[in-house]
């Protein structure tokens, strides 16, 4: 089994009275794609926040690298090697395309012309460099999804946090999506998922956890999720309500 | 004409101004214009490209002023030393004040800016044992009668202002500042320390404005509390500028700094009108927000498509 890269251990994160994230531990092996799931609500993008620094949380522990991360700064985190996008995309509006991801760039190149080469090549990388002139505000939201991608492969990270990259994509979006995630993982980059589209899910990750109620309801390969009554009640239960 | 040989071409149409034979109140006129145009490009780097925006700027020219003002007043030392000596001044105090209002964001951070300028003028009119209370400071011998001398190193100042801002915000710092501005938990996530950048924007901001004070000092030899603390006069007029003249532009501030001191002399030469040019800027400024809200450099596309439409 290869070796571990980040590791939750007993997270909890509460606001005010509401437990968002309930004793959460699971742990993410270096190039691996793992997803996290769970119906709307259920404290997935928490989870994220509290991995890459933006919550402390309010118990338990993060490692990464081997390296207990609980309550430092996301730039600190991001710097270590992790990177992350935004459900509620958040582009640098009236930046460029080619300057939101010069700007990530920087974090690893001395100079400007080294930044704007890295730039250039993420973004051939994830099929926006035609639209590298446009200010960020004006992009549909496809690409800006998109955009959130190759910001922070711009960093270049060795862990990769992506929150629902995926959704309100129609098909031929939602396949290009899938096709740059295979290559970041080919060039050896550790994903940590989350997303609604259980074909995607199924298509790609190598492992699942589940959540519901902030709390891990189930752990384990496509299949074994796929077969698991607890995922499959929390799921239909969704279902009954909408 | 290529886009670096602009400012030098403006740089010496400037240096070659006082040789047209202006009246010294022309001279005077160029020199506050100047002087504007410097602190409007200060507050800009803080507040156009980090999107800090401060209601407080008055405190950092008040502080570089009385620095120099003390020097004269309490060291009789030359009041000139006040330039340098204002940057260290300035930098700490802005640097200890950036610690407290930082941590602020929006509209809490424009209010702190805000009172932390009101705090100054009123601590400064009361330290009577320190500062010379509100009989403020005067300077009792003038360095040179002429204004061309003043003219010069003002520009001087100017022009350096106009290349650090220029040089800043093409770098990874300017890069920096801009996605403060747009997001700063996008920024953060993206491995930016946002307090540090903020902080480094306040500080280059504050030391370029005090330098403007210490500049003020020494040219027009009296400074009190409540004029080079002034909310209305000084922080308020600042941003006027800037907005005027196109927020996080290169040249903005020169043309909101130009446009506000003709209009303030123009309209102070009217009988009757007297200190009301406040409200003509505002009015302007209504207007400005309403249709140029880039400003006049920042919507000079819109100004020229208005103007060649109406000549169609
Ligand atoms: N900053 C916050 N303050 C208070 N409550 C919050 C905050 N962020 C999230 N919550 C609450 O925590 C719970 C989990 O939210 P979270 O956004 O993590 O869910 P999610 O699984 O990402 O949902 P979705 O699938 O809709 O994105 C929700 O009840 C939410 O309202
Ligand atoms: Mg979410």
């Amino acid at each position: 089994m290869s070796e571990s890269l980040l590791q939750v251990k007993n997270a909890y994160k509460f606001f005010g009275g509401l437990a968002a994230v309930t004793d959460v531990s699971f742990e993410i092996r270096k190039g691996e794609i793992l997803a996290l799931i769970g119906p709307n609500g259920a404290g997935k993008t928490t989870v994220f926040n509290v991995v890459n620094g933006f919550y402390k949380p309010s118990r338990g522990e993060v490692w990464f690298k081997g390296r207990n991360i609980s309550g430092l700064k996301p730039h600190k985190i991001c710097r270590m090697g992790m990177a992350r996008t935004f459900q509620v995309v958040k582009p640098l509006q009236r930046m460029s395309v080619l300057d939101n991801v010069v700007a990530s760039a920087f974090l690893r190149a001395e100079s400007r012309e080294k930044a704007v080469e890295i730039a250039e090549e993420t973004l051939k990388f994830t099929g926006l460099y035609e639209d590298r002139d446009v200010i960020s505000k004006g992009l549909p939201l496809g690409k800006r999804k998109r955009l959130e991608i190759a910001r922070a492969l711009a960093t270049q990270p060795e862990l990769l946090l992506l929150d629902e990259s995926f959704a309100g994509l129609n098909p031929a979006e939602l396949d290009e999506s899938i096709g740059i995630i295979r290559r970041i993982k080919e060039r050896g980059i550790t994903i940590f998922i989350i997303e609604h589209h259980m074909k995607v899910i199924m298509a790609i990750s190598d492992r699942i956890v589940v959540i519901n109620y902030g709390q891990k309801i189930a752990e384990g390969s496509p299949e074994e999720i796929q077969a698991n009554p607890a995922v499959v009640e929390a799921y239909l239960g969704e279902d009954h309500h909408a | 004409m290529k886009k670096p040989l602009i400012p030098l071409a403006v740089l010496a149409v400037l240096a070659v101004l006082p040789f047209s034979g202006l009246s010294t109140y022309m001279m005077h006129i160029l020199i506050l214009v100047l002087m504007w145009t410097t602190i409007g490009m200060s507050w800009n780097l803080l507040g156009g490209y980090c999107g800090q925006v401060s209601f407080g700027h008055a405190a950092y020219f008040g502080v570089g002023a009385y620095t120099a003002g003390l020097l004269y007043f309490k060291l009789q030392a030359s009041a000139w030393w006040g330039i340098p000596l204002s940057v260290a001044v300035v930098s700490v105090f802005a640097f200890v004040l950036g610690y407290i209002v930082l941590k602020l964001r929006g509209p809490f951070f424009a209010l702190a800016t805000l009172a932390s300028g009101e705090v100054l003028r009123i601590t400064t009119e009361n330290w009577n044992g320190f500062t010379n209370g509100t009989l403020g400071i005067l300077i009792q011998e003038r360095t040179w009668v002429a204004k061309t001398q003043y003219y010069y190193i003002i520009l001087a100042i100017t022009a350096f202002t106009f290349l650090l801002v220029r040089r800043l915000v093409a770098s990874k710092w300017g890069y920096y500042f801009v996605a403060v501005r747009e997001d700063q938990d996008a920024a953060e996530s993206l491995g930016i320390d946002t307090t540090k950048y903020k902080t480094i924007a306040l500080v280059v901001s504050a030391a370029l404005t005090g330098i403007c004070g210490a500049f003020y000092t020494n040219y027009m030899g009296f400074i009190d509390p409540h004029i080079v603390f002034a909310l209305h006069d000084i922080s308020i007029i600042t941003i006027m500028i800037v907005m005027v003249g196109g927020v996080a532009t290169q040249w903005g501030p020169l043309v909101g700094a130009g446009i506000m001191v003709l209009l303030a002399e123009w309209i102070r030469s009217i009988p009757g009108l007297g200190a009301s040019h406040q409200a003509f800027f505002g009015v302007l400024l209504v207007l400005i927000i309403l249709f140029l809200p880039n400003g006049i450099v920042g919507d000079f596309r819109k100004i020229t498509r208005l103007f060649g439409r109406a000549r169609a």
